[in-house]
């Protein structure tokens, strides 16, 4: 994980180029998966319906490269990127979605459910705010046992209204487990803005972790040098035993809530300047002076895989239809 | 043999497990220093400390949701929800994430949970304290329902779902906590999916659950005295069910009632009746009748409680009914 360096003596810490561009191929990569499965979705080749976190990639690859292998995370609904950067190759990711036995669950899970255990993927989940207290738990079993290995819960906003998430940060911070919380806050619940979902202001919903007496740690979602550094120091204080992190990343949902949705509650030009503005991709690539060759040249190395992707997922294997009750018991 | 209390019998199964295996460890509210608002878990504090006898904030969602994550990482937690009823409060950590990380995961994941509650009626508790839920539960792939009623059967049992590999919802009657019995000297594990004939018979059998197995060996004493003829079966396990034991005892005695104290309509009686009357319907002499509490939230005075739910006498009534058909 040599991914930061400082300037000497200076406490200033920042990701080293070669890193920051290691980030960019991945954050292009989520972002062309994602364009793919809404384009393959709205040709009707994908079954049942589908979350892109367009706009959310730095915090997929800020976050998960701050991780070690070891380390666990828990997804949402909105869960491609997180699973990508956690390791996860795109041909099982792309298999799932097809709904084929080659996919990373098997076919069992499709977009929502997404698993991969040995790169520490302890799946996605479709109930807002479901996965927190499974990390909870695990980053308890670490503590008894005396692993240094961090949980990760990933969750939007609209989730920090429900009771799950209360309960399940005043358990974590009460024992003092080696988890990180980390907060997707893009601002909607579906359609519900912020101001109809929370009685904070939106760049106040970190404050929740007072409630606590849980460490804060924010950082601007849009920026993956920043997300990464926070995760950095959110992971070395859950392991230090002071107790869990609250990380609060302010961030941007560039498209519908689920693909297709038409979005009739959303105010065209505001979503117009986000986009204009907030794409994480666009800041990283204006930050990393790339040239249009070189971007072009990346952008069709990285269009081939997910293409690919998409031909490995076609060619998988339909699962036998009684497997559906291979797995109900261990 | 020695003798346990039910209340004994389960406290043994978890000291044991707790010995024997680091990966065990138990939270619930109130369970350390006071032992469990049941006194189960009186005594282990001080045996297995603090780290691994855990109090836990008023939270079933965490409780359960925290122990299904130490359960993926390996770990074997077994989790106490004070009262049944308040399982209702953990419902989507258990029906959504721990019956179905399994099979979402394509078979990658396992959860060793073992989540103990308690429930009962019959001494006033009202409407919030005695539910009897267990059938719930049955409606869930990927989870097991365990429905312990002797000391010997619970603690067997409970050391079973400890070690099984999928999460247990195990329920115990708060009623049979004082009740004794003989255990083997060493603890022998009952499995899961199991049925005991606790009395054999010829004419009628009786299918209970929790403190109706009591009822109805009473009811069959009674049914005696009559001359008829009553076996006795608790499956023990209520997922998976041991359909075998159950059918076969129908088809020799030909008439069946089945007892529980959940309510009738929805309960566990009606699984059983269906299972019984596929796999014996040509043995049958009598419709299936069915025994439970009237349909109705518990209401607190001591004579509408005792109303609302079944005794010895309305077992022994049910298995008269069978007997008048033939
Ligand atoms: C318990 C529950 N309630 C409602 C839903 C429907 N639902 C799916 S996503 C969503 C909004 C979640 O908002 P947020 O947590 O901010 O995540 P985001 O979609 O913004 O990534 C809702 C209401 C659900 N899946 N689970
Ligand atoms: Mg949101």
């Amino acid at each position: 994980m040599a991914t930061v360096e400082e300037k000497a003596g200076s406490g200033d810490k920042r990701v080293s180029e070669g890193t920051l561009r290691d980030f960019f191929r991945e954050m292009l990569l989520i972002r062309r998966f994602e364009e793919k499965v809404e384009e393959r979705f709205r040709a009707g080749e994908l079954p049942g319906f589908l979350h892109v976190a367009i706009g959310q990639e730095a915090i997929a690859t800020g976050v998960c490269a701050a991780l070690a292998r070891e380390d666990v995370i828990a997804s949402t609904h909105r869960a491609h990127g997180h699973t990508i950067a956690k390791g996860t190759h795109v041909n099982a990711v792309m298999a799932e979605l097809y709904g084929k036995t080659e996919g990373c669950s098997g076919g069992y899970g499709g977009s929502m459910h997404l698993y991969d255990v040995e790169v520490g993927n302890l799946g996605a989940n479709a109930v807002v705010a479901g996965g927190i207290p499974g990390i909870v738990g695990a980053a308890l079993a670490f503590q008894l046992r005396g692993e240094k290995r961090v949980a990760v819960a990933f969750f939007g906003d609209g989730a920090t209204n429900t009771g799950t998430f209360h309960e399940s940060l005043n358990l974590a911070q009460l024992w003092k487990v080696p988890a990180v919380f980390v907060l997707e806050n893009n601002g909607w619940a579906e359609s519900t803005p912020n101001t109809q979902h929370s009685p904070l202001p939106i760049d106040e919903l970190g404050k929740r972790a007072a409630a606590f007496g849980m460490k804060l740690i924010e950082a601007d979602g849009q920026d993956v040098e920043a997300v990464h550094l926070a995760t950095l120091a959110a992971r070395d204080h859950a392991l230090s035993g002071k107790g869990p992190v609250l990380l609060h990343l302010r961030t941007y949902r560039l498209t519908g809530h689920f693909v297709g949705d038409p979005q009739v509650y959303r105010d065209k030009d505001e979503l117009k300047r986000e986009r204009e503005t907030k794409d994480p991709i666009e800041l990283l690539r204006a930050r990393l002076e790339l040239s249009d060759e070189d971007f072009e040249a990346l952008d069709a190395e990285i269009t081939a895989e997910v293409e690919a992707s998409v031909e490995f997922a076609k060619a998988g294997t339909d699962p036998a239809p009684e497997d559906a009750l291979k797995h109900v018991y261990a | 043999m020695p003798e346990l209390t039910y209340r004994e019998a389960v406290r043994d199964a978890l000291a044991r497990a707790l010995r024997e295996d680091d990966g065990v460890f138990l939270m619930g509210e109130d369970i350390a220093e006071m032992g469990g608002s049941m006194a189960v878990t009186q005594g282990l504090l001080e045996e297995f400390g603090p780290q691994r006898i855990r109090n836990t904030p008023i939270s079933e969602m965490a409780i359960v949701g925290s122990g299904i994550g130490a359960a993926l990482q390996g770990m074997r937690p077994v989790v106490e929800i004070m009262y049944e009823d308040f399982l209702t409060l953990s419902m989507e950590q258990l029906v959504n994430q721990a019956a179905k990380h399994r099979t979402m995961s394509g078979g990658q994941l396992k959860v060793p949970l073992t989540v103990r509650t308690q429930g009962g009626a019959g001494w006033s508790p009202g409407a919030q304290h005695a539910q009897q839920l267990e059938a719930w539960f049955v409606h869930v792939p990927g989870l097991k329902v365990v429905f312990a009623s002797t000391p010997e059967d619970v603690r067997g049992l409970l050391w079973s779902s400890i070690y099984d590999d999928n999460p247990v919802v195990f329920f115990e009657h708060r009623t049979l906590y004082p009740i004794k019995g003989e255990v083997p000297e060493e603890l022998e594990p009952i499995p899961l999916g199991k049925a005991r004939v606790h009395r054999e018979g010829t004419d009628v059998t009786v299918v209970a659950t929790g403190r109706l197995v009591h009822e109805s060996l009473a009811a069959a004493e009674q049914a005696e005295a009559d001359g008829i003829s009553v076996e006795v079966v608790d499956p023990r396990t209520l997922l998976p069910l041991d359909e075998e034991t159950i059918v076969e005892s129908v088809k020799k005695t030909t008439r069946c009632v089945t007892a529980h104290e959940a309510v009738t309509r929805g309960g566990f009686g009606a699984e059983l009746a269906a299972v019984i009357q596929h796999g014996a319907f040509d043995y049958l002499d009598a419709p299936i009748e069915r025994v439970g509490s009237k349909f109705a939230p518990l209401p607190f005075a001591p004579v509408m409680e005792q109303h609302v739910v079944p005794h010895a006498a309305d077992v022994l009534e049910a298995i008269k009914k069978t007997v008048a058909r033939a």
